[in-house]
């Protein structure tokens, strides 16, 4: 079967296809069977416009994205299950039905983003639906029951005992010993989606930047490379720069409070004070020379919104050194010490094939052998220039995902001291002009958690018609139920922490 | 071993003064006085994030880093709300964290205080009211003090717990009634 595509503009490599129900799978199998990767799906009411709905699948493969678009009819729209292709499918056709009514045959019925905040059968994302009339109902959620001989439950959450975000485990053991954990997400949903439809255009960068605050660089990012897309626009080369500047101290933040919390889980507190001294002088310099500790409004369309004046990028530099000395330092204590060791080897392992299987993405993904990076793969300005070194580890366990992160931590660093060396000069921004409207634009970046997807179409009124922004957390929070199969239940928050997924970025 | 301790020597204490106000540093010691007045112990926070982006947990985090050394100033973190008399509330409240907001209120022994921390906390933010998100946390439980900020920093946090102190308490100790 020949795919016919078309090339879609923009600093993401990404092409676009009509393909019907059969086409679709067909598609995905082929993907599948060459090493591609389920990226996200979703789902757009287009009944104001074509008479239906659409099913929008995006998989990565050597060439870069391919978006598959699906008509649907108005009237029970229906599409083939794709989660024997790629299980990562399961709680996104979920999702979509909850949101937009439009679903996949043979699919768990259970609601994934859905509690009872709003009824069955009112879905927010279509262009009808006003606000639903919230509902007090809490309806009840059959979690698959695990039965014989000492089997018992644990439930934890939605208020988890440490400062962290909301989501419901339940835990299935034997003794200490854990069988099975099945998780239930969905209790930050917000309405993002449906929030980014008041929003105008030019303006949706914040929202994206607050998807997943500790992600808040590579989703407004993302977001901005899909709207510049659509503007057939490109910032000027001093802010693209700037962009990766952001993004890469973004990961380092991220990776230092990690480093840190992983090694407080395996009771080593040392490596937390360490760690989060390190990330605290790391976000101070950020509020001196980049202005905010946290850079949630540092990514606008057209450019960014700040300058670097040479003082500040000295001042940068100069913090470069003595973090990479410490960085080394840490790692070497890490290394040596027995004990944290002893916690890390073999815990919460997700071997390569099972990571394959399960489309396990960006960092946790690279410590299972999976070595995709879009900064090395698919390089957009200015990562074309930076040769950035991909680190993976085959390992699958905590201590791999630990190595991952060291490596990553040291490559950031040199990353950000070539930025700051050849930070080219001009403007930070430029205006961009009207955007085209009728087809999606996509953005797409690799955050420290792993590859953001943001796909975006306007209204000719400058206004946001469909902004759907995909978290790599969608891939791994599977994995996890995955990677605690045969732990013991006080190595789960150290296997947690060691993948950190986002709650909010899941539940939108 | 030696290594570590090789660290822990070389970076040695590296704790500030507290970030604050000249008016709030004096209130620094008038807060320790209060909590052990009111409490006998340390101050005891439960943080519950009830819809936020994560934004704030981040900070959150940072307050909690030798830098400001908080519990050198008698503030904690706990594990659960019964053992809190501060509950620290983030995010505009989605409709799904409204019912385990409610529970975590009611969980926390009296006398307690509540703030509701950045700007989603206080006035539902960039996510507003709509079908899945409530709004600010005082749309859900009473409010004693508010800090906006997009994140706030550990500073701003710091001092929205040092105001707290200067609050009449909606759930009421009466003054003077404590016991130890």
């Amino acid at each position: 079967m020949e795919l016919v595509t078309a090339p879609l503009p923009g600093a993401a490599p990404a092409r676009h296809a009509l393909v019907d129900a059969a086409g679709l799978r067909a598609v995905c199998a082929a993907a599948h069977v060459a090493d591609g990767q389920l990226q996200t799906l979703w789902a757009s009411d287009e009944r104001d416009r074509v008479g239906g709905f659409c099913l929008w699948v995006a998989l990565a493969d050597a060439q870069g994205l391919l978006l598959l678009q699906l008509p649907l009819p108005a009237e029970q729209p229906r599409y083939p299950d794709l989660t024997d292709i790629f299980p990562a499918a399961a709680r996104l056709q979920r999702a979509a039905y909850d949101l937009t009514g439009v679903r996949a045959e043979k699919s768990d019925p259970r609601p994934w983003l859905r509690h009872g905040a709003w009824p069955t059968q009112t879905f927010p994302l279509r262009r009808d639906t006003h606000g639903p009339a919230p509902t007090d109902e809490e309806e009840s959620y059959p979690f698959v029951r695990v039965t014989g001989d000492g089997v018992h439950e644990i439930a934890v959450g939605p208020v988890h005992a440490g400062i962290i975000e909301p989501g419901h485990f339940r835990f299935s053991v034997v003794g200490e010993k854990v069988l099975r954990l099945e998780e239930r997400l969905g209790y930050v949903h917000k309405g993002i989606e449906k929030r980014f439809e008041s929003l105008p255009a030019l303006q949706g960068q914040r929202l994206a930047a607050r998807v997943s605050g500790d992600s808040a660089v590579a989703f407004s990012w993302a977001y901005c490379m899909a709207l510049e897309a659509l503007c057939d626009a490109t910032p000027p080369a001093r802010a693209l720069w700037l962009r990766a500047l952001s993004l890469e101290r973004e990961r380092l933040a991220n990776h230092l409070g990690d480093l840190g919390a992983l090694g407080n889980d395996a009771g080593f507190g040392v490596g937390l004070a360490q760690f989060s001294r390190l990330k605290e002088d790391l976000l101070r310099a950020n509020a001196r020379a980049l202005g905010a500790r946290y850079l949630l409004d540092a990514v606008v369309p057209g450019g960014v919104a700040f300058d670097l004046e040479d003082a500040a990028r000295r001042l940068l530099l100069e913090t470069l050194p003595p973090l990479e000395t410490e960085v080394g330092t840490l790692r070497d204590i890490y290394a040596d010490h027995a004990g944290l060791q002893d916690r890390f080897l073999g815990a919460g392992r997700i071997t390569p094939a099972l990571a394959a299987q399960l489309g396990l993405t960006g960092l946790a993904g690279r410590a299972s052998g999976q070595p995709h990076d879009l900064r090395c793969d698919h390089p957009a300005a200015p990562y074309d220039q930076l040769q950035v070194h991909r680190i993976t580890h085959s390992d699958g366990d905590v201590a791999a995902r630990v190595a991952v992160r060291f490596g990553e931590t040291l490559e950031s660093l040199r990353l950000c001291r070539v930025i700051l060396e050849n930070l080219p000069p001009g403007a930070v921004h430029a205006p961009l002009p009207p955007a085209a409207h009728g087809r999606p634009g996509l953005g797409w970046v690799e955050g420290w958690r792993g590859p953001v997807l943001v796909a975006l179409e306007t209204t000719d009124g400058g206004g946001i018609r469909r902004c759907h922004p995909h978290d790599p957390s969608w891939q791994n929070w599977p994995a996890l139920e995955h990677a605690v199969i045969g732990n013991i239940v006080p190595d789960f928050p150290l296997i947690n922490k060691s993948f950190n997924l986002s709650y909010s970025g899941h539940d939108l | 071993m030696l290594r570590t301790l090789k660290q822990i020597t070389r970076i040695g204490i590296i704790s500030e003064p507290v970030p604050l106000t000249a008016a709030e540093r004096d209130k620094q010691d008038a807060l320790q006085e209060e909590i052990r007045r009111i409490y006998g112990r340390a101050l005891c926070i439960r943080h519950v994030d009830a819809g936020s982006c994560n934004g704030c947990e981040l900070e959150i985090h940072a307050l909690n880093n030798p830098y400001y050394n908080l519990e050198g100033l008698g503030i904690k973190f706990v594990a659960s709300p019964r053992h809190a008399d501060l509950l620290l509330v983030t995010g505009p409240v989605s409709r799904h964290m409204q019912a385990a907001l409610r529970r975590t209120y009611e969980a926390t022994p009296e006398p307690k205080w509540v703030i509701a921390l950045g700007d989603c906390g206080c006035n539902g933010g960039l996510f507003g009211c709509s079908y899945a998100s409530a709004g600010a946390v005082a749309d859900v439980i009473p409010v004693d003090v508010t800090v906006p900020g997009c994140p706030p920093s550990p500073g701003a946090i710091l001092s929205g717990i040092l105001a707290v102190l200067d609050k009449p308490r909606a759930t009421g100790l009466r003054s003077g009634s404590a016991e130890h």
